[in-house]
């Protein structure tokens, strides 16, 4: 097509033992959003490091503007007009707005002195953010600004290079919903623009929302490609992983049981002036929804014992416990897993037998020396019982997927007795068979009377997943929501802070 | 991970076989049990330093440590003349004192290990010198401690009394760090502070206790080189010896981010300084190189360790067990390159 900015045909990419393309092609249009999804593995990020410069395909051409290529630089793909928008973000945070979108072509006066001319790079990046709808200005320092914030700084370094094609790489994964809405705004407006997006995601209502066309790369191989009247989320999974997935739902085996854990009063450090008070029963999935910033972590946080509670308390069927560090809220069996399980689930460099049994050491030592079979037979049992895929127990953590290494991190607690379970955004970032591997693995753990809270921002997730939502707003409980009270709406609605009904907006 | 003290070990043996080639005055006796000694002495408070460096912290006042706990340790013997048994253990308690002060300042008050021991450096030194008001302290005629001094300074079989401690103290403290819980703990606090808290681990305590084991391992130390000099000069005694502590650990496989580094790698990063200063000597280089000689060692040596590390990841990678797994594992390597 003479339109096509860009043209990818017949790449190949080997590394040593592993094809990780294999012949794809792939074409993006002038001004047009080009939804790229795949599971974790697929070749998304090779390709996008081929696009990027930083990698050469083994074979096949690149096209830029009809020009062929076999392989692009960094600065070759940077003149061509091709932006990232990483998912994990390039910013220096101690540097302002300005400086952060002009880095490394900062404008310069004072002749050999070469002294940064700040007001210069200011008054060229104020018309940007201002296209964008940014609420910050040029001289904001980066480390003041949300995630959300920041992806804006970069998309508007992409637009001061002229970017023609921005590539966006899990742009959401950190967002709220209502910074998620602006994102997809923004990315409309780039359309309308001429610039063309091409957009990852392993959230599909956001592929349905903005993309025009969508290709799916499995193993390494484009599966399909579906026109924008072809999209449908079971079209799109069943591509993805190759077959149907089942419903998200698995309703529970039994209704909740009596006593669970409530949080009465509860006041976090985040919002000195908010209590919480919230229950969840043993055998039942809560979901927790609300925006990024929320009060959603510190909540988690708090009854975990990672931040200091400033009042009200924990009861753990009916008795309060006190949790005043990690060690007091496992001792209870309530347990975290952590948003960021690279962060704060897993130490990476061990292997996951040391992972697995990292929360509970003492009871594999005898005066405290270790006992490594002990070891290896937990961690065997938990890799086998939540079929990690990993050579064996002694593979470093850092070698898995991000499914497999959120099963280590889960293993961990489940080698133990937990009685409350805290998953922080469980599914960030793990591709859609593991997610559903995951969801299967909370529903048998409620089922066997675990108490389970879920923290998400994934609407899908939410309301595929809880038997009840909890939606937070500005460090309150905004409401709950029962099973067949679900809607996105009434997510929506309470995430704001207003009530589910839908008065006025109905119509 | 026992590779890499595998090629210290073999570096070892070469740097000493040649120089032995080159002078086989390298190899008497005389020489070798000297060395013995040298290493026994420095090894001691390397293994202290080595556990701090591995929770990703530092210590730099063991130098200064032996000068304050020296001088006292000499007047208690000759001023006071408190029973050596008292004596040793009130100097062990002081160097336990100081390691808890300095661990109370770095994970209570959050403190940055840099900044409190090199104030600790400059605190215990300048403590030593006031007190004594500059001037050398030593034994004079008596017979103060005779049967400790016979204990830290003499041999049993030929082989001297504080390379039997060292070997003896490295196998428990092997023990600790590669076998139990603490040990475990330890490396998990170093590669990741946070995961640790987050499962539980004290972590703060577990950091704690890596600054008083260092400080007592100090206590004991300065003994051992009180004896060894027989006096001391406050001014310049144990001066720079943190660095040879720092440079044993980092030259034993230690990496200052944390997490990393053994028992076994510690004491070979010792007694290959130590060769390598009696190196200089027994070759007859000037001894003005001593340092030079000693960086540029560790520079190639951290250098090469790196590089066939880097070496290892990449055929790990290609190896390959799952394709995404390997596929990942391809592309983080890029990113670091």
């Amino acid at each position: 097509m003479a339109d096509d900015i860009l043209e990818l045909s017949g790449i190949t990419k080997t590394y040593p033992g592993v094809t990780a393309l294999d012949n794809v092609g792939l074409r993006l249009g002038r001004g047009e959003v080009l939804g790229l999804i795949g599971e974790n593995g697929a070749g998304k990020s090779t390709m996008m490091k081929i696009l990027g410069g930083v990698t050469a395909p083994s074979a096949g051409t690149i096209r830029i503007d009809g020009e062929a290529h076999a392989s692009l630089t960094v600065a070759a793909a940077t003149r061509a007009g091709i932006a990232f928008v990483h998912q994990e973000l390039n910013l220096f945070e101690n540097l302002d707005v300005a400086a952060n979108v002009f880095i490394g072509r900062e404008a310069v006066v004072g002749g050999p002195l070469k002294l940064v001319d700040n007001a210069a790079l200011r008054a060229r990046v104020a018309p940007l953010l201002t296209r964008l709808g940014a609420d910050f200005t040029p001289e904001t320092l980066v480390e003041n600004l949300s995630i959300a914030q920041r992806q804006m700084v970069e998309i508007a370094k992409a637009l001061s290079i002229n970017a023609r094609v921005i590539i966006m790489d899990e742009p959401t994964s950190s967002l709220t919903l209502t910074e998620t809405e602006r994102l997809l705004q923004v990315i409309a407006d780039l359309k309308a623009h001429g610039i063309s997006v091409i957009y990852i995601t392993h959230r599909l209502g956001e592929i349905m929302t903005c993309a025009d066309r969508v290709v799916v790369l499995r193993d390494g191989h484009t599966v399909g490609e579906l026109a924008r009247e072809q999209l449908s989320h079971a079209v799109m999974i069943r591509l993805m992983i190759g077959r149907d997935l089942k419903s998200l739902y698995i309703p529970p085996r039994q209704a909740p049981r009596a006593g669970g854990c409530d949080i009465v009063d509860l006041v976090t450090t985040a919002f000195p002036d908010r209590a919480i008070t919230l229950s969840v029963r043993h055998g039942e999935i809560l979901g927790l929804a609300g925006l990024v910033g929320a009060g959603r972590t510190s909540l988690a946080r708090a009854m975990f014992g990672i931040d200091r509670v400033l009042g009200g308390e924990i009861r753990l069927d009916g008795k309060p416990v006190r949790v005043a560090n990690p060690r007091d809220a496992i001792r209870q069996g309530i347990y975290l897993i952590p948003e960021d399980r690279k962060k704060s689930g897993l130490v990476l460099e061990l292997p996951i037998r040391q992972n697995v049994t990292l929360a509970s050491l003492l009871g594999y030592a005898k005066l405290w020396l270790l006992d490594r079979a002990a070891e290896e037979k937990t961690a065997r049992a938990q890799a086998i019982s939540l079929s990690i895929k990993a050579p064996n127990v002694d593979t470093a953590a850092i070698t898995l997927s991000g499914g497999n290494q959120q099963k280590v991190v889960l293993a961990k607690w489940l080698s133990m007795q937990p009685r409350v379970l805290i998953f922080d955004e469980p599914t960030r970032g793990i591709d859609v068979g593991a997610k559903a591997e995951i969801y299967a693995l909370m529903r048998g753990l409620a089922d066997r009377g675990v108490a389970i809270v879920m923290i998400s921002s994934d609407m899908e997730e939410v309301i595929g997943v809880s038997d009840r939502v909890a939606v937070m707003h500005e460090g309150r409980i905004s409401g709950v929501l029962e099973r067949e009270q679900f809607s996105e709406f009434n997510v929506l609605r309470l995430a704001i802070g207003q009530t589910p009904e839908p008065a006025e907006v109905a119509a | 991970m026992m590779k890499k003290e595998l090629g210290l070990f073999v570096l070892l043996i070469v740097v000493s076989a040649i120089t032995g080639v080159l002078n086989p005055a390298f190899l008497s006796s005389v020489n070798l049990l000297n060395m013995a000694n040298l290493i026994g002495l420095f090894g001691v408070f390397a293994i202290g330093e080595g556990l701090v460096i591995i929770t990703g912290g530092i210590d730099l006042s063991v130098g200064s440590m032996f000068a304050l706990l020296g001088v006292v340790f000499v007047d208690l013997l000759t001023k006071y003349e408190v029973p050596w048994p008292l004596a040793l253990l009130l100097v062990i308690v002081g160097g336990l004192i100081l390691g808890a002060v300095q661990a109370f300042l770095i994970t209570r008050m959050k403190m940055q290990p840099f900044v409190v021991t090199l104030c600790g450096l400059l605190i215990y030194r300048g403590a030593a010198r006031y007190y004594t008001t500059d001037t050398t302290r030593g034994f004079g005629y008596g017979d103060e401690a005779d049967t400790l001094s016979d204990i830290a300074s003499g041999h049993i079989a030929g082989i001297p009394n504080t390379f039997i401690f060292l070997i003896v103290l490295a196998l428990v403290m092997g023990v600790v760090l590669h076998r139990s819980v603490y040990g475990r703990w330890l490396y998990a606090v170093g590669k990741n502070e946070e995961a640790a808290r987050f499962s539980g681990i004290r972590t703060g305590a577990v950091v704690a206790t890596a600054y008083i084991i260092s400080g007592g391992l100090a206590g004991i130390s300065t003994v051992l080189l009180v004896f060894y000099t027989n006096s001391v000069s406050p001014s310049s005694f144990g001066n720079f010896y943190e660095l040879y502590a720092i440079a044993a650990a980092v030259l034993g496989g230690c990496s200052l981010r944390g997490g990393e580094g053994s028992i076994v790698g510690i004491v070979l990063g010792t007694a290959l300084l130590q060769v390598l200063q009696n190196l200089v000597n027994i070759l007859g280089i000037p001894s003005s190189l001593n340092f030079a000689v000693m960086g540029t060692v560790i520079l190639l040596g951290v250098l090469a360790d790196q590089q066939l590390q880097a070496r290892r990841r990449i055929a790990a990678a290609a190896a390959g067990s799952a394709r995404a797994a390997a596929a990942s594992a391809v592309a983080r390597g890029e990113q670091r390159a």
